[in-house]
């Protein structure tokens, strides 16, 4: 926090004539690169980890030839769909077309200004950040529905209708999985969440909530259209769903807000029950103090590269399930669930019984 | 009743998906056993049946007699033959034709051969970049024999003792 303070200062300093707004203005521009571009970043190279994890679990060895160990294979990736053509379908409605991408990335990304790294690194500290992070996720789904629409070609609009009804029935349940955990922190605010499960790994909501984890990660993986749920693609069934008509870099837009969704899952999980930045060696003996000198964002993105491994290793093992499975699986298994749990929950909160007091 | 209060708790266990999941973490750590094609390759059998070549002597003189053997035996009409004298009143051929898109690799050319002048090669990796390239003529597949030699009278030597 110094140092943001001391950067800060500098900035005034160095550009004496900018003050109040514009000075803000600018601030907050830096503070958005400096999030952005490490995250596009790693959503390249996690392209990379999903190809090298899912190949040997398929005992294979995953891209191995462009640059040393294949380290090089996102850019070339990259380099390659930015020199593609993009193709307009003929009666497609152009400027829909190139708008869905912009809508399903633009809320992938406008959901990290919320997410706390750190004690005090945010971009935003948002007093209503889980309600902000669940209406700005759900935007997203315009973006699969407008690009099915806009293509005007039938597989685009199976896999949109898909989208659009799956996501529709899993914001429930993600809903009301972080409900319990907002019952038990008494806040909405990320950074209050994070800060009540202070005080060692048995105070993190999965112990007291872990169904309700499993519950928020399976629905996640419905959420960002992953396998085994990824039913919007079914590569088998309708093609490539809403992404066969995309090309070159308006594909990889898709592709780049569906890995920061994902990566955003994966810390949305953390934060809301591993307890984010806190280290899980907290209140024992001499751990504690033999750890102390570690970051808290370092503990973030150690449990979060835990949490988007495990997407891989979810994609790597299971088929897709069948469509009136996943509807299933959302309204008859994990709504009964999650609605039971949030009255225990509540009764516990209540009697002042739980837990995680 | 005890059978669907195991089903249950199973179920919601997700003990078949931990079980899934075991394999597959099992098999992320596995040593893994791929290839690399062209740098490494596997091994190739003495009896592999590949490119074509045709001999010569050590002495440089062509072993093919144009006795028509091969052309005869061969069951998908890929060789074509023709011969004429020599000056030093030997039987030659003038054309050897074997047409690689016709032919189906069985061997038999090899086999009919009583001076061992056709014989299949163990290359296996090799591309045409024009129509006429499928077909090997008596230059193309002299040059074959010549440059793999030592290679061919190699792997005839490893399986003679097997004939």
């Amino acid at each position: 926090m110094e140092l943001w303070q001391a950067f800060v200062q500098m900035v005034h300093t160095l550009i004496p004539w900018l003050d109040g707004t514009v000075a803000s203005i600018f601030i907050i521009l830096i503070k958005a690169i400096a999030l952005v571009m490490p995250l596009m970043l790693v959503v390249a190279y996690f392209t990379y980890a999903e190809r090298k994890v899912i190949g040997y679990m398929q005992l294979r060895i995953g891209p191995n030839r462009v640059g040393p160990k294949g380290w090089l294979q996102p850019i070339a990736d990259a380099l390659k769909l930015m020199t593609k053509e993009i193709i307009f379908p003929t009666k497609a409605n152009i400027y829909l077309f190139l708008l869905a991408p912009v809508l399903a990335i633009a809320p992938a990304i406008a959901v990290w200004a919320v997410i706390p790294f750190d004690e005090g690194i945010y971009v935003t500290n948002l007093d209503i950040s889980l309600l902000y992070v669940l209406a700005i996720g759900s935007i997203g789904v315009y973006g699969i529905i407008l690009a099915g629409w806009a293509s005007n070609s039938k597989y685009p609009l199976l896999g949109a209708l898909r989208s659009a009804s799956l996501l529709v029935s899993y914001e429930i349940v993600i809903g009301f999985a972080l409900v319990t955990v907002v019952m038990i922190a008494g806040s909405v605010n990320l950074n209050t969440i994070v800060q009540a499960q202070q005080g060692g790994i048995v105070h993190w909501y999965f112990i007291p909530l872990f169904p309700m984890m499993v519950i928020f990660f399976i629905s996640a993986l419905v959420e960002t259209n992953r396998a085994p749920f990824d039913v919007v693609e079914g590569e088998s069934e309708i093609v490539g769903g809403t992404h066969v008509e995309y090309s070159g870099m308006t594909f990889a837009v898709f592709v780049l807000a569906e890995y920061a969704n994902m990566i955003l899952m994966a810390v949305l999980a953390v934060v809301m029950f591993f307890g984010g930045w806190h280290s899980p060696f907290e209140a024992i003996p001499y751990l504690e103090s033999a750890f102390a000198w570690v970051p808290g964002i370092v503990w973030l993105l150690a449990k979060t590269t835990f949490f988007m491994f495990l997407y891989l290793w979810v994609r790597a093992t299971f088929p897709r399930f069948r469509y009136d499975q996943i509807m299933r699986l959302s309204w008859k298994v994990f709504l009964p669930i999650t609605i039971i749990w949030i009255f225990v929950v509540a009764l516990m909160t209540q009697l002042e019984l739980g837990p995680w007091f | 009743m005890i059978k669907k209060l195991n089903k249950l708790v199973k179920d919601f266990t997700l003990s078949e998906l931990r079980t899934g999941l075991k394999i597959t973490a099992k098999e992320l750590v596995n040593k893994k056993i791929t290839v690399q094609f062209p740098e490494e390759r596997t091994p190739i059998s003495p009896r592999f049946r590949g490119l074509h070549a045709l001999r010569r002597y050590p002495n440089g003189e062509e072993r093919c007699i144009a006795c028509k053997l091969c052309e005869a035996v061969c069951p998908a009409n890929a060789i074509t033959i023709e011969s004429e004298m020599r000056d030093d009143g030997t039987r030659r051929t003038i054309q050897y034709d074997i047409d690689l898109f016709k032919c189906i690799f069985c061997g038999f050319c090899e086999e009919a051969c009583p001076v061992d002048a056709i014989v299949e090669t163990q290359i296996f990796d090799y591309a045409f970049e024009s129509r006429q390239g499928s077909i090997m003529t008596k230059e193309r597949l002299l040059e074959v024999g010549s440059k793999n030699e030592q290679a061919i009278s190699q792997v005839r030597l490893e399986d003679a003792k097997y004939k």
